[in-house]
């Protein structure tokens, strides 16, 4: 089941242009942090495909445990953990956001398929 | 717990020129975490944050800090 959980996981990660891990959807942010990020990849155009880790504490777990990464949000670009919050809104801020974006996804990456939601859960 | 967070990066950055810890809302919980060292320079932003992570993963996973904001800076 677990694994099950690990593998799609990965998967988002692996196949999303962009992918946020956050608390809540993009309807209904459930925390400040994730908000930051999820703000820091629109302003910057970025097609956005988000998981909700509040529905199983195993995804939040198997998500750190993949990524080595602490905290909720976690953005990746292209399968690359670019990082939290912080780091995020901090490559926004100074352009550098645009440019790895750029980088991974082509130029016209804004014009990529827009926002996302899906889910790691398999449905009951 | 500001102390004790000052502490523990202190000594995983004993060569840093700045280490702050603000209590945001003053409830002990939120924290704003600020290091300045060499040791950033020409290191990726991500790396800087996960040598700062894990200086404090003991009391994060002891579960009381609901929120630790990062901001690293190299001295070059």
């Amino acid at each position: 089941m677990s694994e099950d959980l690990q593998q799609r996981i990965k998967s988002v990660i692996d196949t999303a242009p962009v992918a946020l891990f956050m608390k809540g959807t993009p309807q209904f942010v459930m925390c400040g942090n994730s908000e930051r990020a999820l703000q820091a990849l629109r302003g910057a155009g970025a097609p956005v495909t988000t998981v909700d880790i509040l529905p199983d504490p195993e995804i939040r777990r198997e998500l750190s445990a993949i990524s080595g990464w602490p905290t909720i949000p976690q953005v990746f670009i292209k399968g690359e953990l670019v990082g939290g919050a912080d780091i995020t809104e901090e490559l926004a801020d100074s352009g550098e956001l645009e440019r790895r974006l750029a980088d991974a996804l082509g130029d016209d990456y804004r014009e990529a398929a827009s926002q996302r939601v899906v889910s790691v859960l398999v449905a009951a | 717990m500001t102390a004790q967070l000052e502490g523990l990066l202190r000594s995983a950055f004993p060569e840093a020129t700045e280490v702050r810890v603000t209590d945001r809302t003053g409830g002990g919980d939120h924290f704003l975490v600020e290091v300045t060292s060499p040791r950033f320079d020409d290191l990726p932003l991500l790396e800087q944050h996960r040598l700062v992570n894990a200086a404090l993963a003991e009391p994060f996973a002891a579960g009381t800090i609901h929120e630790m904001r990062i901001k690293t800076r190299g001295t070059s």
